[in-house]
């Protein structure tokens, strides 16, 4: 499916992913068998995942209806999350969880498996094109690379559109018809963020405005940056003062010679495992995502987080259902659930994330305003007006979008930032 | 010949069949068929298929031949601190250990317990810039205010050694420990200094247990990932990292597979090296035994 075909139609076969597992599709496993019953070696491949199946546009949006209609709740879903992306209280109980159940009588298999995108991907991917289910219902993948692809090929069951009151009367303009999935086809969004810069104030001794700070040479071995092929490229971009989403080949060259420059001060291109060093002060200043500083300092570390004067990528985590799902109508029930005001309070309370329902921030209010103690109230009318939570129409235009690219371009891209995070 | 006999002569191979079964099945066929994917073009939207495309392996190597050297060389030295370290552990357990050997043997194995990753982690809390070791070298003025240990190559190297240390000691304990002491009491009767008799006749006759032991050491050691994922830091990428991204992330199999293949190779002729080095052609023979 290429960008043109994308913008509020629905490709002519998606549904590939709606019919039963292919059959045609080989795992690795069964080649293995092949390869040792003696056939040529030429004569085996491993097949790639997209087909020829060409449905028309009608046809396309009638069977996606003819799936949805025939859907059954069966009081049961499977959840694959983010770790620490969801309320908790002790115990280890989700009381937004709980609550669902209560009021649909659906339980809910809450699993924190997913890492990062691009392992999260490499995982599912061979089982998927294996015609296999991933054993989950609703995953939270990050816009770019890999949810393109999980698009692209057919990984995502549409999403019945009837059942997304809340969400067309609640999300933000932000995550409504996003640029990645026009037209809220596949995806409506969990949380989104900015991709910044934490530091601790006392280490560094300064304050720290713009990505170029991350060039001082004083921050040797106590510098963090991202491994990975989106926050740490986007973030290089801005740094050079380009924007991402309209960035050329030249640029990424540019891109990464600064972090190559960079790349001596570094003490580790992190994954997740930033957040305990920069609180320890192993890391004085790191790469960092908005809503991590903010948990950090409610456990008690003293740490900034700042959107550079260049600008800085945002990026939207997003809640699809993957191909061969075994319970869709309840992970839609969930997904639509989750948009209403006093839900996404309860989400936005603890994860300290951009959330998806503006009107999140009214219910802040009316807890500050009804607030028993000082404490509360303070605590309720700071996360009314946090900037991180609910940024200001302002900031918007400091924040970018992830360049989106094309196979090619990922080819080039890849070759490019790879090696500096993975030597 | 009698059926009886027939019989008698086909048990052992009878018996045996189990064990060709797992190691086909195992070893020989995923061998095979990565061996075929090696050689495959394409990439995972469009499918892989059967070129033989046996560049891969030149462009492998071109790309990754900074990982595979370090990985070798963490390896060697890994695997000689291991040696330095595990020998006089595993002579004193075997000569000096008297009742308590299996007490002893049992401590050794005791980190065992506890899983791999979650050893490697605790090397982490210990290492970080506020930990214990800093912390009591910075008290001690030994280091500057600004020095760490955690991701950079000391760190990888020492967790790769305490992880597989027991892996050393024990082949080398289970040589020493056949020897006859009465060998020890001749050579002493026949006025030989300790330490001579320790060269020429304790040395030799642990050797195969040696060899057993960098077998069981230097190939893992090589091919880990989890110390340099954990401990690492921007220069201390492993070959095995850079097979696990390709595998898991990139969805590159050929390269993958045809960097295993070197990586198995360049192990293969390594020890093999080490086998003729050693002077004995049934050393293979003997550390197995």
């Amino acid at each position: 499916m290429t960008d043109q075909q994308r913008p509020g139609e629905l490709p002519p076969d998606l549904l590939r992913g709606l019919t039963n597992p292919r059959m045609s599709r080989r795992s690795m496993l069964k080649l293995g068998g092949l390869a040792a019953l003696g056939l040529p070696l030429a004569a085996c491949g491993i097949p790639g995942s997209t087909g020829s199946s060409k449905l028309g546009l009608a046809a396309a949006r009638q069977q996606i209806e003819d799936f949805w209609a025939k859907q059954k709740k069966h009081g049961h879903f499977n959840f694959a999350n983010w770790p620490l992306y969801i309320d908790v209280v002790k115990g280890g109980k989700h009381p937004s969880l709980d609550l669902f159940t209560k009021e649909t009588g659906i339980s809910v298999t809450y699993d924190e498996v997913i890492q990062q995108d691009d392992t999260y991907y490499g995982k599912i991917a061979p089982v998927l094109a294996a015609g296999q289910g991933t054993g989950y219902d609703v995953m939270v993948i990050t816009n770019g690379i890999y949810l393109d692809d999980l698009i692209e090929r057919d990984y995502l069951i549409p999403l019945d559109q009837a059942r997304m009151s809340n969400f067309y009367t609640y999300a933000s303009d932000l995550v409504k018809d996003p640029s990645f999935d026009r037209g809220n086809v596949y995806t409506m969004a969990w949380q989104s963020g900015v991709t910044g810069i934490g530091y601790s104030p006392k280490l560094v001794g300064k304050k720290i405005t713009s990505w170029n700070d991350l060039l001082d040479p004083k921050l040797s071995g106590k510098l963090g940056m991202f491994g990975d092929n989106e926050d740490l490229p986007n973030s290089a971009l801005c740094a050079i003062g380009v924007n991402p989403e309209t960035s050329t080949p030249a640029d990424w060259k540019k891109a990464a010679d600064w972090l190559t420059k960079q790349r001596p001060l570094v003490r580790k291109y992190y994954q997740q495992d930033y957040v305990a060093p920069l609180s320890k002060g192993d890391l004085w200043a790191s790469q960092a995502w908005s809503g991590d500083i903010f948990q950090a300092n409610a456990n008690g570390a003293e740490l900034e987080f700042v959107v550079p004067k260049e600008g800085a990528p945002i990026w939207t985590d997003n809640m699809c259902i993957p191909a061969h799902a075994q319970n869709p109508l309840d992970a839609m029930i969930y997904m639509d659930w989750v948009y209403q005001p006093r839900v996404a309070a309860m989400i936005a309370d603890w994860v300290n994330y951009m959330t998806p329902v503006p009107a999140a921030q009214q219910v802040f209010l009316h807890e500050a305003a009804t607030a028993k103690t000082k404490a509360d109230k303070t605590y309720y009318t700071g996360l009314a007006h946090s900037p991180l939570i609910f940024p200001p129409k302002s900031e918007y235009t400091r924040l970018h979008r992830y360049r989106v690219l094309s196979t090619a371009e990922q080819k080039v891209w890849n070759d490019l930032f790879e090696p500096i995070y993975q030597s | 010949m009698s059926a009886r006999s027939l019989r008698g002569k086909l048990a052992p191979y009878t018996l045996i069949l189990p064990g060709w079964l797992w190691l086909v099945i195992f070893f020989v066929v995923p061998v095979i068929t990565m061996l075929s994917v090696s050689t495959m073009t394409g990439n995972d939207l469009n499918g892989f298929s059967q070129t033989f495309h046996f560049s891969t392996y030149v462009d492998a190597w071109n790309s990754f031949h900074v990982q595979i050297i370090r990985s070798l060389a963490y390896g060697l030295i890994a695997t000689a601190i291991c040696i330095l370290i595990g020998y006089p552990v595993a002579y004193w357990i075997a000569f000096r250990g008297g009742s308590y050997k299996s007490t002893l043997l049992f401590l050794l194995l005791l980190p065992f317990f506890v899983s791999f990753v979650i050893r490697t982690q605790s090397w982490e809390f210990m290492l970080d810039d506020h930990g214990m070791v800093l912390g009591l070298l910075r008290t001690l003025h030994l280091v500057s205010s600004n020095a760490s240990i955690l991701q950079t190559p000391v760190a990888v190297v020492g967790g790769l050694v305490y992880n597989f240390l027991p892996f050393m000691v024990l082949p080398i304990y289970v040589a020493l420990e056949r020897i006859d002491p009465v060998l020890l009491e001749a050579s002493a009767d026949l006025y030989a200094h300790k330490a001579t008799a320790f060269r020429k006749i304790v040395l030799p006759l642990s050797s195969p247990g040696v060899f057993a032991g960098v077998l069981l050491t230097f190939v893992p050691v090589a091919s880990d990932y989890v110390n340099a994922t954990i401990l690492g830091g921007t220069n201390t990428t492993m070959i095995g990292n850079v097979i696990q991204t390709l595998y898991f992330t990139n969805l590159d199999y050929p390269t993958a597979a045809a960097l295993s293949f070197i990586l198995m190779g360049v192990l293969l002729i390594g020890v093999f090296a080490y086998a003729r080095a050693l002077g004995t052609d049934d050393v293979l023979e003997m550390a197995a035994a």
